[in-house]
């Protein structure tokens, strides 16, 4: 069996301290394979955003241990941290916050400028090339605030995108998009995970696209309470 | 470019507003340290030059003649009152050797012997009591060109030719051309054409100074082969007290400088260079927390882009980057303009006031000196609002 791309062993997550501590994770078991279309949801406040937190490795747990690609992350400091997550995760979120100061190419390179300190041509062309793959080209020089909000999300996807990272991690996606907007946008993460094996772990209120992903994991106070399999194959 | 320069282009490019304000800001504090800094430099270069420009800058003389009270080791009492030698006019020893010795010095730069003295100017029936200066014309005019100064005629003195100040030649009512007869104690006297009239701004000077030739003074004041006085020049000015000092304590005469015979003005001078220093201090400490305030306030605007940056894998180092640059590139484009509007300034200055004051310094070491200043200063300023951006935690500015 291959090494999983992610898995998390027992996490938790508290915060606050002494008697005010809250515990907002409770022993997280979670394991995540190369290629994955996951789908996380869960009413609010359950710790879906804790969670997805932790495997960016934007915090920390508090107990428990985070193993991308099956090295431990408790080891890592801060810098390691930041040098991993460029290069393992990409990040879409609710909102597109991509940077206005920057044209939608620039920040598609962005997490490549970022980690290795200055622009390159081929940054310039892996740019070009995923913003046409998301329907953009020609759009490479706009700033990113003369773009729709379609169009951000899509130049947001494209970011993520760009380090070639194996995992993906989106946070409701297409919640800030109108209904035709938000198909576009989910088909192009699906399309994304076919033609180049991208892991997505997609976090969602709305049940119309969990079922159009291949796993769902639900979270409820917590705690995972659900993690099937759904519609294999299509 | 490398990213983080990138990075802090674009931050002062969209938040233009921002930028110009405090860019402005910089480049008047700026302007005004580099207009004072040009103003006090020209007053005192100024200052300087117009007091050495009279006088030499050291003066070496014979010592004065102590009276040696004679003490009976026996005597049980010992007079306290004694009377001070009247001083006569003598030559210094072995001058010729000394001369020699003075040259090769390595501070100085030029000396002159000369044999001043008092006498009377005499011309019909006006006479003026007046400074006698017996010099040789080449070597003097080395370290007081007062041919420069001259209002009438030529610099010629001889036997039979004297240059006299302006106010003089007013008294006796003498012009070029015009004799005129010197006379001085012992009964001697000698008559000279005027050849040059000289203003050297001093109404004193002016009135008094006289010159010709050495040996007629050394006639004159009955010092035939001695000079009473030798005037140096050094090459740097401000070692002018250190080498009067070498000079008095190797030779035993006395030697002042122009430092100790014009203290005042030394002393008002520093004065001046700490109150404008004090002065560029608190415009630079404003300049400094001008930039500061606005990047932290920037760093606060920015959290979400920092946020972003730092999720995409950007380390804290090149956020801590991007700030830094932002605030030397502030200095750097706030001092540029302000160097130009400083230098503007002092042009304008030195144009209403038609040259006539003083020449306003301006170095290109003072403008690169204060870019250099101010672009560090930027940076200085922004190593708080830096470290606070790199501290920035990505999940509560994403998370909001």
């Amino acid at each position: 069996m291959a090494e999983p791309l992610l898995q998390l062993e027992a996490v938790r997550k508290r915060y606050g301290q002494g008697e005010l501590a809250t515990e907002v994770l409770h022993g997280i078991d979670l394991r995540l394979d190369h290629g994955e279309f996951a789908a996380l949801i869960g009413p609010s406040g359950s710790g879906k955003s804790t969670l997805l937190n932790l495997i960016g490795l934007l915090d920390r747990p508090s107990a428990g241990r985070i193993l991308i690609q099956g090295r431990d992350t408790a080891a890592l400091d801060e810098a390691a941290l930041t040098a991993l997550r460029g290069r393992i995760l990409g990040f879409v979120f609710q909102f597109h916050y991509l940077i206005d100061a920057f044209s939608a190419e620039e920040n598609v390179m962005m997490p490549l400028m970022a980690a290795r300190g200055r622009p390159t041509p081929d940054m310039r062309r892996t740019a070009a090339e995923l913003l046409a793959a998301v329907g953009l080209a020609g759009l490479e020089k706009r700033p990113a605030n003369k773009l729709s909000g379609g169009q951000q999300q899509r130049v947001a996807i494209a970011r993520a995108l760009a380090a070639n990272p194996p995992l993906v991690l989106a946070d409701e996606p297409t919640g800030n998009l109108d209904t035709a907007s938000a198909d576009e946008v989910f088909a192009l993460l699906r399309r994304f995970n076919a033609e180049r094996g991208t892991a997505f772990l997609v976090v969602t209120h709305d049940p119309r696209l969990a079922a159009r992903c291949d796993r769902i994991i639900r979270l409820v106070d917590g705690r995972i309470v659900e993690d099937r399999r759904v519609n294999q194959g299509s | 470019m490398p990213f983080a320069c990138l990075v802090a282009v674009r931050f002062l490019r969209e938040g233009r507003f921002q930028t110009v304000l405090i860019a402005g800001g910089i480049a008047i504090g700026v302007a005004v340290i580099v207009f004072i800094t040009a103003l006090i430099g020209g007053l005192q270069a100024s200052t300087i030059e117009r007091t050495l420009g009279t006088q030499p800058h050291i003066v070496v003389r014979p010592p004065k003649e102590l009276a040696r009270p004679l003490r009976d080791d026996g005597a049980a009492v010992t007079l306290p009152n004694v009377q001070p030698r009247a001083q006569r006019l003598r030559s210094i020893d072995q001058w010729q050797t000394l001369q020699a010795e003075l040259a090769a010095h390595p501070g100085v730069a030029a000396l002159s012997p000369l044999v001043s003295g008092p006498g009377l100017a005499v011309r019909g029936e006006a006479n003026e009591s007046i400074a006698l200066l017996g010099i040789e014309p080449e070597r003097y005019l080395r370290i007081v060109d007062v041919a420069a100064k001259l209002v009438a005629g030529r610099f010629r003195v001889s036997a039979t030719e004297a240059v006299i100040g302006v106010e003089l030649a007013d008294d006796l009512g003498a012009r070029v051309g015009d004799k005129i007869r010197i006379e001085t104690a012992g009964g001697r006297s000698e008559t000279f054409t005027v050849a040059g009239i000289f203003d050297l701004g001093s109404r004193d000077l002016n009135q008094r100074y006289v010159y010709i030739g050495l040996r007629s003074a050394q006639t004159l004041l009955d010092l035939v082969g001695g000079v009473s006085q030798i005037d140096l020049k050094v090459k740097e000015i401000f070692s002018a007290e250190a080498i009067a000092r070498d000079i008095a304590a190797a030779t035993s005469l006395t030697a002042d400088s122009w430092m100790t015979t014009n203290a005042q003005l030394l002393t008002a001078l520093r004065a001046q260079s700490i109150s404008t220093g004090i002065i560029r201090f608190f415009v630079a400490l404003s300049v400094a927390f001008g930039i500061a305030s606005v990047l932290v306030v920037s760093v606060v605007q920015r959290a979400r882009d920092i946020g972003i940056l730092r999720a995409m894998g950007t380390p804290r180092r090149r956020v801590m980057a991007v700030f830094l640059i932002q605030g030397g590139l502030l200095g750097l484009i706030g001092s540029s303009l302000g160097v130009a509007a400083g230098a503007g300034l002092a042009l304008l200055f030195m144009r209403v006031t038609g040259g006539r004051l003083f020449t306003l310094e301006m170095e290109p070491s003072l403008f690169l000196g204060a870019t250099a200043l101010a672009t560090l200063t930027g940076l200085a300023a922004a190593t708080a609002p830096a470290l606070r951006a790199a501290r920035l935690d990505p999940v509560t500015v994403i998370r909001g």
